[in-house]
């Protein structure tokens, strides 16, 4: 019970800034918005692309989102562990695992609103899904999210106090993830290699798993690798996360 | 309240390990108000970081608030308050709401939490402040802010990790009212480290001094001072070449013994140091026609050396004296000033591993 209520205190707190300031949730998707309302109708007018570009293209916006969002998540961690707050915390009975879950609670509300959001800004751009297949994707991504957020937070526990690794970390890998999934254009037209390393990308199968689910195929053999892909990273994450929570900030 | 026996914790750092704090014994009563006193890098943080439950000793027990730190963390932090070093406030949250996720961290209920926070507002005079983010709020109205964290839940003990650092003169005044005002009013026992030696000196009624990880002294700041390191007496000759006779006098004078070198107080190995620093006797030191000395008494030894210097006749321009202060003790304790020892590039943690 002192499990639950601890991550409910936690969850509380973090929330509370964004309930304060909704708008503020805006600005933290900020770049995935660009890129929605900028670069989506590019897509749009190109011939060679499927039908549906706004099928093919909003599931990747959503996993660019699912990217960046818990990314920030870690860095707020980062920041209170660079400060005193997370210390102060950690000097209080909480539970330590409760200080991650609740952390974790909070990015996946955030990132529920923020996909909905999404998700109800493109369809007057023409974007029309299956309603099931929407609320399927939103189940993995969240899958996802909940597993990138865990091990961001592992990574700024591993970076405290300088922080240098975090930066250097996020940096370096957040790009060439979201280039090498296929996010903003069809990695079938590119170079072998690249198709390799998109192969080796587990957002890749979350990608495609996503736009399969979006358009109705629920017996896609891609939502099985998807599906894996997203359960592994959160398997991952939450294993890690929790170890060094527990092992002392 | 506290009871502390070979505390250790080393860390593995690149060029070996170092031993931050080396076998801390240490015994705090209720209701004490200690100081911790040391230069930077002594062992003071990792010492309070141990005894907070924030980290496990290398070796050691430690039994805080009636219990052991490393057995029953939870029950020593329900009991204890602890005041870092940094800002205890997120900066994303507005200040009343950290004070109630503060109160729930230790199990209020919502009700309870939000009553809490408005008592330590107002007793913390920053019920104007409530709704502001910590970013904009002054140095001394944060470090009351982080105060108020550290007495949501009451604690009978509270750690304050260099409470006043880095605070003007009037906040850091402002500061010691609180801190004073809450032994006064629910007398919390207050352990405090601190590197500012005169409120270590004017505050604490114990004062503990660590260096290199050990606790070289420990007493009363005037037990320390008259025991360690004495009044200080300096004479201007009016010529230069009294001086070797002026200082020969004072080593034969019978209010200034030599037992200073002998400390009474719980002084622990480290080594020869300590000698070099105190063994002197009386310590005369001649610069020209300058003397010092040091003395037990100087309100008894003045007089008795200017009747013998004028005996002898020794012409003396100028008598002052002085009263020591904690930096003599340190001073006397290790052959170094605390000033002296901030400015070390990299103080105790580098110094060779003795263990």
């Amino acid at each position: 019970m002192a499990f639950v209520r601890d991550t409910v205190t936690v969850f509380e707190r973090e929330i509370a800034p964004t309930l304060r300031d909704p708008l503020g949730l805006l600005f933290t998707m900020m770049q995935p918005l660009l890129f929605l309302f900028l670069f989506g109708p590019l897509l749009s007018g190109t011939t060679s692309m499927n039908d549906a570009p706004w099928q093919w293209f909003v599931p990747g916006i959503l996993i660019m989102m699912c990217l960046s969002g818990p990314m920030m998540a870690g860095y707020m961690l980062l920041v209170e562990l660079i400060g005193g707050s997370m210390e102060r915390m950690l000097v209080t009975p909480i539970s330590r695992t409760a200080m991650l879950v609740g952390r974790t609670l909070k990015e996946f509300v955030v990132l529920l609103a923020q996909s909905a959001l999404i998700i109800g800004l493109s369809i007057p751009l023409g974007f029309s899904a299956n309603p099931v297949g929407v609320f399927a994707g939103l189940a993995l991504l969240i899958v996802f999210g909940v597993g990138l957020g865990a091990l961001s937070f592992v990574l700024a526990i591993a970076s405290a106090p300088g922080g240098e690794l975090f930066y250097g970390v996020t940096q370096l890998i957040m790009f060439p993830l979201l280039l090498l999934s296929g996010v903003l254009l069809p990695v079938e037209y590119g170079p072998a290699w690249l198709q390799t390393a998109a192969a080796l990308n587990p957002v890749t199968y979350i990608v495609n798993a996503e736009r399969a689910l979006f358009s109705g195929g629920f017996t896609d053999i891609s939502l099985l690798y998807g599906l894996l892909a997203a359960v592994a990273v959160a398997a991952l994450g939450l294993t890690l996360g929790t170890r060094s929570m527990r092992r002392g900030v | 309240m506290i009871h502390a026996r070979g505390l250790t914790r080393s860390f593995k750092m690149k060029g070996g390990p170092v031993h931050a704090v080396r076998g801390l014994d240490l015994d705090v009563e209720a209701g004490q108000l200690v100081a911790f006193l040391g230069p930077n890098g002594a062992g003071k943080s990792t010492s309070l970081r141990m005894l907070t439950s924030l980290l496990p000793p290398t070796s050691g027990t430690a039994i805080v608030a009636g219990h052991d730190v490393v057995k029953e963390p939870s029950a020593v932090r329900a009991r204890i308050g602890y005041i870092g070093q940094k800002n205890g406030a997120g900066e994303n949250f507005r200040v009343r709401d950290e004070l109630v996720s503060q109160g729930r961290c230790y199990g209020l209920s919502r009700a309870d939490a939000r009553v809490r926070a408005d008592e330590v507002l107002t007793q913390l005079d920053l019920e104007p402040l409530a709704l502001r983010r910590p970013g904009t709020l002054s140095g001394g109205q944060r470090r009351r802010l982080d105060i108020a964290l550290g007495l949501v839940h009451r604690p009978a003990l509270l750690f304050l990790d260099e409470p006043s650092t880095g605070l003007d003169p009037q906040s850091r005044a402002n500061i010691w009212e609180h801190i004073l005002r809450l032994r006064a009013d629910y007398g919390t026992t207050l352990f405090l480290t601190t590197h500012y030696l005169e409120e270590a000196d004017s505050m604490a009624e114990r004062v503990i001094i660590i260096d290199h990880g050990r606790i070289i002294a420990d007493g009363t700041a005037t037990q320390l001072k008259s025991d360690l390191a004495g009044d200080r007496v300096t004479v201007t000759l009016s010529t230069d070449s009294d001086a070797p006779q002026a200082a020969a006098i004072a080593e034969r004078l019978t209010t200034i013994p030599p037992a200073i070198s002998a400390p009474a107080v719980s002084v622990t190995a480290a080594g020869e140091i300590v000698e070099s620093g105190a063994s002197a006797p009386v310590s005369t030191a001649v610069s020209g026609a300058i003397l010092q000395l040091r003395v037990p008494h100087a309100g008894t030894a003045l007089p008795e050396y200017l009747r013998a210097l004028d005996a002898a006749g020794v012409k003396v321009v100028a008598a002052e004296t002085s009263r020591p202060t904690l930096d003599d003790v340190f001073l006397a304790l290790t052959g170094r000033t605390l000033r002296e020892s901030e400015s070390e590039s990299e103080p105790a943690d580098a110094a060779p591993a003795s263990v």
